[in-house]
């Protein structure tokens, strides 16, 4: 025990005596006000009016029925993604490749297209669907295989293998799938009228993958609280120990929760190429697979949580479009509100399990009368 | 025993100390005398105000009302590092040490004052020669057994040469001659003007060490006794406020073998654990066999090695019920139906955040709450609300998360949900440590139906008291080897002693006087 009484800071940090359901609810919410606030600051400092700039970021971007459709649009990827890594996340399984799961997804769903587009007919969009899934699964049983065989860390092989799917992408659209017509431009040909996802309304590009990402939330959600597979990877990352005493196969739940993960982070893959993109090239994604780990803790790994803080999450990327474009602010704007988000967030989880309390300075702490 | 003078002021005076948590009164108007030199018992149940009594006087909580008095100045104990400098030491129940450092770092971090660590090592090895506490002082503490970590938080609090030592339940995890050398430790210590305040609900222990005790009961005092001028009977009848029922074992003659250990050894995977080495063991159905010993000799390994968390490369090493388990894992092995209830009770009996419904979900399977790969949240409930009332589990419902239930409770609701899950072989280990009095009745007596219905239970223990009390046989785990299985009828404590040394084929002498269970 250190000897706390000579700390002269007049706030500590206290454990709560159990973990407090109220900041259970409202760090997220916490955490997106203070990402507000400071975005304003910045604003304000980078000699924007900070209401006028808030107006640019938040509300002209979702102000028709475009807008609307873009942010659900962007939303889409965000969902399947962190909807799939919620449930890893709570198995204690660390997928952090959901980014290379995603462009995996992307090339075997949008090779379908490319090459069998005709041959499928009505049939293109299912099987495309189906590839990209599997193509997802695939890249994330290699951290799986080795986990589970070799306790290699599925953190750094799932990263690591972000970058191999990024040039592995790369190498198709400049090499062997380029576009013959396409003037030298490193992307593939334009995928064939029948494997295109189309619109759910006229006038916005967000397609079925949207449903597709609310169908699978409510998946996720059932799935969680009611198979008995979902509570065994629950109890595997609970208690570790209570699993292997319950005799609950560490690689069991190591298999599933990456299955499900990158088949997931695979969809969103091929639903970004067959919706708004439309063909392969070299970056199919923003860094969807990233943002979709902050989304995932933003919603606080619940499956409704995390369809809200997708949302959140798409107006951020939005918005910094916006503000690009209107307020000349450069393109790293929407990665500093995310990290903004995160920071506040993890700062916000603290006062879960604790709080702070303000301490009277102690006289010396020689024997001193009652 | 040498006492001062009755003019100079006792080391340690409570006047009328109470304290409230929400809705409970942990300490009631509480008045406590120490005298300098004095072994001074602290009875009561767990959930006595024993603990919270303790932690005032340690200064880790304080109190609502009443004064302390500390060699007749009164003081206010502010927190644990104004306690260490006023000479107040404590030894807690439950240790606290950092797993990645060693025993010298661990020690260091405690300690008010900094040395160099050669001084403190040299320190460590001195006080833990003169007082018969072996501990290395560069060992890593985290393979460390809970007795041997006992060892470490005892000389910590040596070294800081304190007037006053707190102990909490300190005999519950060593060796009967281990016991005997802390008690002669703790007498020298007395003798040199040491106080001690020893919280306990042995009361063998009790009567044999302490000059005075003082019992509580509901936060209260009921009542100060020489324990030397009591007998068992009375000063449980303090301490409870009833008589004491006592388990009863009625012969029973043993059914067929349920559980065979045979030739097992096994190398450990922790670099500080102990390696099996050709273990024989049979239990009987209808029959408890003990397995006595003090932690750290190959208990977890045991443990692991029987339950399938550590599969046995050796083909029918493990037997349960006339079937190869060597190579089953833990659900296979408790579909052939084994039972288990492991030592930690939080993250590996029950999963801490979930609750008691779900954590019958755990081990329930088999048992019909789950179904066609789905969890049948109502039968995993109705399952919990009949275990929270068979076995008087004390909670807020069956949807109470495990951790917010006591030690004891916690305890009682695992044996109770294993004992439901109707077990053919039952393993427990540690079943009744930290639980109070009226809760280890409880357990022990349901371990015992267990066995008259014709279960084959095995229990490892480290409470000599608890084994002989409900135990049929006896063997000794020690350095990873297994003693032979005798009746414990006849069997002399001094042996079982001895054997928990290593010493096998020695027998005490005057061994055949039984031990009287208490």
């Amino acid at each position: 025990m250190p000897p706390f009484d000579r700390n002269p800071w007049p706030l500590r940090l206290e454990r709560r005596q159990k973990p407090s359901a109220a900041m259970r609810i409202w760090s997220s919410p916490l955490a997106a006000l203070a990402m507000l606030a400071t975005g304003l600051l910045v604003f304000a400092a980078l000699g924007k009016d900070p209401l006028a700039a808030f107006r640019v970021f938040f509300i002209e971007p979702v102000s028709s029925l475009y807008g609307v459709g873009e942010l659900l649009l962007k939303a889409t990827p965000l969902m399947l993604c962190a909807q799939g890594l919620a449930l890893c996340y709570r198995a204690n399984v660390w997928n952090i490749g959901a980014e290379g799961q995603l462009t995996l997804g992307a090339i075997t769903g949008g090779g379908v297209g490319l090459f069998y587009g005709a041959a499928l007919g009505h049939w293109v969009q299912p099987v495309m669907l189906a590839a990209g899934v599997v193509g997802g699964m695939a890249w994330a049983a290699i951290p799986a295989f080795l986990r589970s065989r070799f306790r290699t860390s599925e953190i750094f092989v799932s990263l690591m293998l972000v970058y191999i799917a990024q040039l592995l992408l790369s190498y198709l659209v400049h090499g062997p799938w380029r576009d013959p017509a396409g003037q030298n431009f490193p992307q593939s040909q334009p995928l064939p009228d029948n494997a295109l996802l189309a619109p759910l309304l006229d006038g916005t590009r967000v397609n079925v993958g949207f449903i597709i990402a609310l169908l699978l939330s409510a998946l996720c959600w059932w799935f969680g609280k009611t198979t008995a597979a979902g509570f065994r990877m629950r109890v595997g990352g609970l208690a570790p120990a209570a699993a292997a005493y319950a005799g609950i196969s560490e690689r069991g739940n190591v298999w599933l929760a990456l299955m499900i993960s990158g088949g997931s982070a695979g969809l969103a893959g091929i639903c970004e190429v067959a919706g708004p993109i439309g063909m392969l090239q070299p970056v199919v994604s923003p860094g969807y697979g990233f943002a979709a780990i902050i989304v995932a803790f933003v919603g606080r790994l619940h499956p409704l949580g995390v369809v809200l803080a997708s949302l959140l999450m798409s107006a951020l990327y939005l918005g910094g479009e916006s503000a690009q474009m209107e307020l000349q602010l450069p393109a790293s704007v929407s990665g500093l509100f995310q990290g903004t988000l995160l920071f506040y967030l993890l700062a916000a989880e603290l006062f879960i399990g604790f709080r702070l309390r303000r301490v009277r300075r102690a006289p010396a702490a020689a024997p001193a009368s009652a | 025993m040498n006492r001062l003078s009755p003019s100079t002021p006792p080391r340690l005076a409570l006047h009328g100390i109470s304290k409230r948590y929400a809705g409970v009164v942990a300490n009631d108007r509480i008045d406590l005398k120490v005298a300098a030199g004095e072994i001074h018992a602290l009875l009561g149940e767990n959930g006595a105000g024993k603990s919270t009594l303790m932690k005032i006087v340690y200064g880790v909580t304080h109190p609502d009302e009443g004064s302390i008095e500390w060699e007749g100045a009164p003081v206010a104990i502010r927190s644990p590092a104004q306690a260490r400098r006023l000479g107040i030491g404590m030894v807690f129940q439950h240790f606290s040490v950092f797993e990645t450092l060693t025993v010298a770092e661990n020690i260091a971090l405690a300690l008010n004052e900094r040395l160099p660590a050669a001084t403190l090592a040299a320190r460590i090895d001195e006080v833990s020669k003169r007082y018969g506490l072996p501990v290395d002082p560069q060992r890593l503490t985290h393979g460390m057994s809970v007795g041997e970590r006992q060892r470490v938080e005892i000389v910590r609090c040596l070294l800081q040469s304190p007037r006053l030592l707190i102990m909490d339940e300190p005999t519950s995890v060593l060796t009967p001659q281990a016991v005997r050398t802390l008690f002669e430790t703790l007498r020298r210590l007395a003798a040199e003007g040491v106080s001690i305040l020893y919280i306990s609900h042995k009361l063998d222990e009790i009567r044999e060490l302490c000059d005075v005790a003082t019992i509580l009961r509901n936060g209260r005092v009921t009542g100060t006794a020489i324990p030397r001028e009591q007998s068992n009977a009375s000063l449980a009848r303090m301490m409870v406020g009833t008589e004491l029922k006592q388990c009863t074992l009625k012969p029973c003659p043993p059914g067929p073998i349920r559980l065979e250990l045979a030739n097992l050894s096994q190398a450990t995977e922790d670099p500080f654990g102990t390696s099996l080495r050709q273990i024989n063991l049979r239990v009987h159905g209808g029959q408890i066999v003990g397995i006595a010993g003090v932690s750290g000799n190959g208990q977890k390994e045991l443990l692991a090695a029987i339950s399938g968390e550590r599969l046995c490369e050796q083909r029918a090493a493990v037997r349960l019920c006339d079937q190869d388990a060597a190579r089953l894992n833990p659900a296979q092995r408790r579909s052939l139906g084994l039972r288990f209830v492991p030592e930690e009770r939080l993250g590996r009996g029950a999963v801490p955040g979930m609750s008691l419904s779900d954590n019958c979900v755990l081990t329930g399977t088999t048992a019909g709450l789950v179904r066609h790969g789905l969890v049948r949240r109502q039968a995993a409930r109705a399952f919990a609300r009949a275990t929270i009332a068979e076995f008087a589990v004390k909670c807020d419902g069956e949807l109470a998360p495990a951790d917010s239930l006591s030690g004891g409770n916690l305890q009682k609701f695992i044996v109770g949900r294993e004992i439901r899950l109707v077990p053919t072989v039952m393993l427990v280990a540690q079943p009744t440590w930290g639980v109070d009095v009226g809760a280890s009745l409880l357990i022990r007596q349901a371990l015992i139906d267990l066995r008259d219905a014709g279960a084959a239970v095995l229990v490892i223990s480290e409470d000599l008291d608890e084994l002989f009390a409900i135990c049929d046989c006896l063997a000794v785990l020690a350095g990873g080897r297994l003693s032979e299985t005798v009746p414990t009828a006849g069997l002399a404590l001094e042996t079982v002693g001895l054997w928990m040394t290593g010493e096998f084929h020695a027998a005490a002498p005057g061994a055949g006087v039984a031990h009287a269970a208490v």
